[in-house]
Parts: C-alpha cells; sequence; structure tokens
C-alpha cells in the first residue's frame, strides 16, 4: 500500500498503485476498488482508488493527428502541456484550459474541467468527439455522441467512474499567435465584479480575482481579467509567434509553518495585489498564454505554502437568479474568517455537458483554506448557503463534502448512476470520493 | 530524401529511447526506431510522426543477435547521421552470481553488443567523415559495487570501449559520447528506492542526448550533481570502500 492524496494533501489514504505498460496491463489492473490517475491535480480523493489506483501518466503517445481539420487521436496520460508544447508552435491549442496546464487528457475528460470562457464556449468535454474506454465490466469501447452515447454523457464530467478512459479524439482550436490581449477591469465591491462579468460575457476569456478578506464597503472588490487571441499583426516586433512556456524553476521547497498564512500575511497581498492591478486597469496589453491561463504554473509545488496538513479548495458554481445575494453571504462570512487563500476566483459558467458536469448557467466562487481549527464546520455552514440556493460543488476540487450536499446539488446522480450499474454491474470501479459519495453503504 | 538530420535509436521501446528518439525528431530529425518487436514500435512511430511531421523507420534489431549486426547496417535505407544506443540490461545482480547464463546476458547486453554495432557504425562514419555515435553507459561503471558489479562491470567496458574509440575517430571527424544518466525513473528502476535529488526523467535524458550531440560533448553526466558523486566514490580508497554498505 502506498499513501496517496490529491493536490490539496487532505485526506491522505492508503491505496495500491499500480503503473501499468500496457492497455492490456490497465485492463489486468482493474479489481474491485480501482480508480484511474492521471497526473494527481485533483484536490481531493477523486484519483485514489477505494482499494487500488492505477496510474495513467505514461500513456501519453499521440496517435494521429491531422493539420486540416484540428483533430487529434491521442492517449490519456498525455499532459496537457505536452499538447500545448507540441502542437501549440504548430498553430493548435486546445479550445479549453483549466488554471493548470499539468493536467492529463484522461483527468481533463473525468472532470469536464473548465476555463475562463466556459461562458461562451463551454467545458472541455464539448470538443471532446469520442472516447475509448475500458469498462469495469472488461469491455473496451468506443464511446461518442453517436455510439454508446450513454457511456459517453456520462464519463464527461464522470470522476472517471464509468471505467479507465485511455484514448480520447478531441478538436483543437487553430490560433494565429500563443499570445493573449488581455484587458484588466479594477471593480470596487461585488456588485460592481459582478457587472464587470456580465458585461465581458461577449470576450472569449474572463475570470475575476476577489479580494476575500476584503469587509464591509469594499465586499468583493476585484480584478476582472478579459482575454482575446492575439493575432500575429498585434505583436511587437521580434516576438516569436508562440511563447515559450518556462519550467517551473522556482519552487517551494518545504512545507511552510502554517503561521505563514495568517490573516496579516494574507490582508497585506491581497492589499497589494489589488493596487498593483487596478494601476494596470483599463488599458490592454498582449501577454504570453502561460502566466494568462496558467498563473499558479509557474510556482512550482505552490500546494506546499499551506503547509503539511494540506488545504481544501471549495468551488460552489450558484445559479444567476439570486447569485449576488449568496455570493455576497458566503464571502462575508469568509471575510470576517480572514484566513481563507490569498485570492478568491470568481467567473461566469455555462451549461455543462457531460451527467455529472459541474458546470451550470451562474457564477463559480473558488476559495482555498488551510486545514486547521473549525474549517470543516465552517465550509459544512457555506454548503447549506450553497445547497439553498440550489448550487452545486466541484467534485474536482471537493474533499469533504456530505453525501446530502451532494444529492440535491446533482439531480441527475440517479441516471448516473443507473449508466454506472450498466457499464460495470459488479462494482469495481470505485474511488475514496465515490465511496464517500455515491456508493451503496 | 530530404536534406534533413537523421538520428537511429537503438533500443527504441525503452522510457529512455522513446524520450531521446521526441526530442530528436522534435529538433528536426528523421528518427528510424530499432528494437526488438517491430509491432510494439508502431504506436510510438505514429507519436512521432504525428507530433512533430518528421519520417520515421522501423527496424527489427536485437543487441544479442550479434550475427545480424552487419546485414542490420547494410539494411539501413541510408547512413544516419547519429547513431545512439539505448539498449542494455540491468538483470538480477544476486541471480547473476549463480547462473551464468543470466550473467553472461548482463554482460553482452551492456557491453558486447552495444560496442560491436557502434563500433560498425563508426567504420562507415570514418569511411564517410562525419557522424555522431552515442553510448548510453552508466555511473555503475565508474566503480564497481557489491549490489551490481555484474552491471556495472559491463557498463565499465562499455565506457572504455567508447573512450577509446572517441580517442581514435575524432581524428577522422568522427564524434563519440558517453552518457552516464545516473537515477532515472524508468521501468527498469521500477520498484527501487531512487534518491530523489539525484534522480531525473527519461525526457531530461532524452533531451541531455540531443544537447550532447549538437555541442559535441564527450561525457555527459545527465545531472551534474552525479560528476562530484562518483568523483568522491572513485577516489574512496579500497580498503576503506569495501567496508562500506552500498
Amino acid at each position: 500500500m502506498t499513501l496517496v492524496s490529491g493536490w490539496g494533501r487532505f485526506p491522505v489514504v492508503d491505496s495500491d498503485v499500480l503503473r501499468p505498460r500496457s492497455f492490456a496491463g490497465v485492463g489486468d489492473a482493474i479489481a474491485a476498488g480501482t480508480i484511474a490517475r492521471g497526473n494527481g491535480r485533483a484536490y481531493g480523493d477523486a484519483a485514489i482508488g477505494a482499494v487500488r489506483t492505477v496510474a495513467m501518466t505514461g500513456f501519453d503517445r499521440v496517435r494521429s493527428f491531422d493539420p486540416a481539420t484540428g483533430r487529434i487521436r491521442l492517449e490519456a496520460g498525455t499532459l496537457l502541456s505536452d499538447l500545448i508544447e507540441t502542437f501549440g508552435p504548430r498553430g493548435f491549442l486546445p479550445f479549453v484550459v483549466p488554471g493548470t496546464r499539468f493536467v492529463s487528457i484522461g483527468g481533463a475528460i473525468a472532470a469536464d474541467v473548465h476555463g475562463k470562457n466556459h461562458h461562451c464556449e463551454g467545458g472541455f468535454g464539448r470538443y471532446v468527439d469520442s472516447i475509448l474506454l475500458r469498462t469495469g465490466q472488461g469491455e473496451v469501447i468506443e464511446a461518442s455522441r453517436e455510439q454508446n452515447p450513454d457511456a459517453f454523457f456520462a464519463t464527461i464530467g464522470g470522476m472517471g467512474l464509468t471505467g479507465v478512459i485511455l484514448e480520447a479524439t478531441m478538436r483543437l482550436r487553430t490560433v494565429e499567435t500563443g499570445w493573449i490581449r488581455e484587458r484588466v477591469i479594477s471593480a470596487s465591491d461585488l456588485d460592481a465584479a459582478m457587472r464587470a462579468l456580465d458585461a465581458g460575457d461577449s470576450a472569449t476569456y474572463s475570470v475575476a480575482w476577489i479580494d476575500c478578506v476584503a469587509r464591509g464597503r469594499d465586499l468583493g472588490r476585484s480584478l476582472i481579467y478579459l482575454g482575446e487571441h492575439a493575432g500575429k499583426d498585434e505583436l511587437t516586433d521580434g516576438a516569436a509567434s508562440f511563447p515559450v512556456g518556462k519550467d517551473p524553476g522556482l519552487g517551494v521547497p518545504v512545507d511552510l509553518p502554517a503561521m505563514t498564512l495568517n490573516r496579516h500575511s494574507i490582508r497585506a497581498f491581497n492589499e497589494l495585489y489589488y493596487r498593483m492591478g487596478a494601476r494596470r486597469a483599463g488599458g490592454s496589453r498582449v501577454v504570453s498564454l502561460y502566466p494568462y491561463f496558467f498563473p499558479l504554473d509557474s510556482l512550482r509545488d505552490w500546494n506546499r505554502i499551506y503547509g503539511r496538513r494540506g488545504f481544501l479548495q471549495h468551488q460552489c458554481v450558484i445559479p444567476e437568479a439570486g447569485a449576488r445575494a449568496v455570493l455576497a453571504d458566503i464571502l462575508g462570512r469568509v471575510a470576517r474568517r480572514g484566513d481563507a487563500s490569498f485570492l478568491a476566483v470568481l467567473k461566469k459558467l455555462g451549461h455543462g455537458d457531460g451527467i455529472l458536469s459541474f458546470p451550470l448557467p451562474g457564477y463559480t466562487l473558488a476559495l482555498d483554506f488551510p486545514v486547521r481549527g473549525d474549517i470543516l464546520n465552517f465550509l459544512d455552514e457555506i454548503d447549506r448557503l450553497v445547497v439553498a440556493a440550489s448550487g452545486r460543488l466541484y467534485l474536482a476540487k471537493d474533499a469533504r463534502q456530505s453525501r446530502a450536499t451532494f444529492a440535491v446539488g446533482y439531480p441527475a446522480l440517479s441516471r448516473f448512476n443507473a449508466i454506472r450499474k450498466s457499464l460495470d454491474p459488479a462494482g469495481n470501479i470505485r474511488s475514496k470520493l465515490s465511496q464517500r459519495l455515491f456508493d451503496e453503504v | 530524401m530530404t536534406s534533413r538530420k537523421s538520428a537511429i535509436v537503438l533500443g527504441g521501446s525503452s522510457d529512455i529511447g522513446r524520450a531521446t528518439a521526441r526530442a530528436f525528431a522534435k529538433a528536426g530529425y528523421d528518427v528510424v526506431l530499432a528494437g526488438r518487436d517491430v509491432a510494439a514500435l508502431e504506436p510510438d512511430a505514429a507519436d512521432l510522426r504525428a507530433r512533430y511531421n518528421v519520417e520515421v523507420g522501423l527496424r527489427k534489431f536485437d543487441v544479442l543477435d550479434t550475427a545480424s549486426f552487419e546485414g542490420f547496417v547494410g539494411g539501413l535505407p541510408a547512413l544516419p547521421d547519429a547513431v545512439i544506443s539505448i539498449v542494455g540490461l540491468l538483470g538480477v545482480q544476486q541471480n547473476a552470481e549463480s547462473d551464468l547464463a543470466h550473467a553472461t546476458t548482463i554482460m553482452r547486453s551492456n557491453y558486447e553488443g552495444p560496442s560491436l554495432i557502434l563500433g560498425l557504425f563508426a567504420e562507415k562514419f570514418l569511411a564517410r567523415g562525419h557522424g555522431t555515435l552515442v553510448g548510453v553507459s552508466s555511473v555503475a561503471g565508474d566503480r564497481g559495487r557489491a549490489s551490481n558489479y555484474v552491471y556495472g562491470s559491463a557498463k565499465a567496458g562499455f565506457s572504455a570501449f567508447l573512450s577509446g574509440l572517441r580517442a581514435r575517430a575524432s581524428r577522422g571527424g568522427v564524434h563519440v559520447v558517453t552518457v552516464k544518466p545516473g537515477f532515472v525513473r524508468t521501468k527498469m528502476t521500477e520498484g527501487m528506492k531512487l534518491i530523489g535529488p539525484l534522480t531525473v526523467e527519461a525526457p531530461v535524458v532524452g533531451d541531455a542526448i540531443l544537447q550532447a550531440v549538437e555541442k559535441k560533448t564527450d561525457v555527459v553526466y545527465v545531472s551534474g550533481k552525479w560528476r562530484l558523486v562518483m568523483l568522491i566514490i572513485k577516489t574512496l580508497p579500497e580498503a576503506m570502500f569495501k567496508k562500506l554498505k552500498f
């Protein structure tokens, strides 16, 4: 047995980790209580097998690529960073990228990850045409919108619970450059932030960084980042049309003592960040796609900032109607506590594609909290507000929500479970997350 | 035939072989992957073609079948610019201590075969007047250790062969690179206890090999820390070394 944890380093649990070398080996590795794991960037317990975890990162071959259509077939362990570095310079990028490029394709499909363009372009699964899936029953099936559609739509956002994703065919977008024209808007409070995001609906990319320590009149003050793909004519003379993604050299070498993150350091950081951003507000500039899409990737092992006991991310989505009051309530409670992340993220989402996909039209708020004190009780309290507003929590980030919160948030659960049962009658595919939230007890 | 550079990777299906082929293809080389199981190399060839739009060929090559070497070299459609031998076998030291067949396989896989095939290419390259030969040896060849001296001694022989070949071939415009990767996280080392700060991933080795070929480096310790570690280990007096549990 090996101790395994997600990116948040909570919980840390025992699971057998297997590293098969062939797809046949993947099949052999599946036994009762198995889940596939990509690059381990899910925050909680989604990619930890109830008994056994199958590591997929060795499967990183591109099977075929058609430059005429941008269609690519690849093995599910390929990292998004690899895809970007290989095909970016050839003028192709994924349609959807999350906040880190160090996720596997299989993981991105299983979590139906969203990016800063979800409000207008949808999630990762929308650009997946078909999937090669090894089911818990032992079959290898091709699933698409036409062929095995139930398995297809259950696998997108299905947290790996329909089986092991072996390969996928997806579409890439063509880009003229790897640069983004970024416009920053500063918003002095939550209303202004929500208005700015609404106004940014027509922008390809939009996201707000919220100062979650600001209280009173400043509650919800934020910087809104809008972005568009830049054309060649927008680059300064001599700039390469595709920037180089720097290896995250600077890392966090050790777990920082829990003291480092306290209300004073967080407040100081937020104040500084907001002021520096506000100074740039109004104008636009052209930035490399790497810092634009993946600001935290430049700090390797940033999860160690939260100390040895790890951290919890709380990411909810609240339907548009009534979102303002609930978000204000949540942010108010977080600000009074004072120990949330340096920065919270607020963005708008559109419709999800998979049966269990997280997104729904509304606003999503993501907050990080170090694991300490009464944090679990506090997050339960926040969950009650989310549930009352007909919202839900993101499974890729979750490590602690209750069965009740989950069941109310995901009304399509029974349909998902029926499909899961048909693909895996013996119930071989199980993760720590599914044990916690889905499986019959 | 294009005017692009070309490289042949012997042992193309290993993790370091795959990574090396990717590094060269990415740099625009056409690549030939050679290994025992050609069908198993097919997906890697498709991967290189799709990623980098280069020509990729496949050839059967068995390092233990030295009788086939001349036919192998003669059968290539063109003499490549670089030949990289990744082939090797760690084996199991304990078994090799009593099982002569296993010990022989380790010795032949790490010394005899790689030396003979690179020697053969060296003659062709010298006749042509240019080319680069790369042998992936090991830090284990720098000093015999109780825990893996069968493997280590074969690598030591290979390192000596490469260094001698380098001295001779350099006068004829042919460059020879010796690569000592140190600990690499691959299927060969799976389950072994590796020291984190001294361990690298296969792509780092692939990039280091490409760099060495382009910059004409002689001996490459992939992680610079190994040069120091091995310097210390090599200079320990034998009387002290034999007492170390190492």
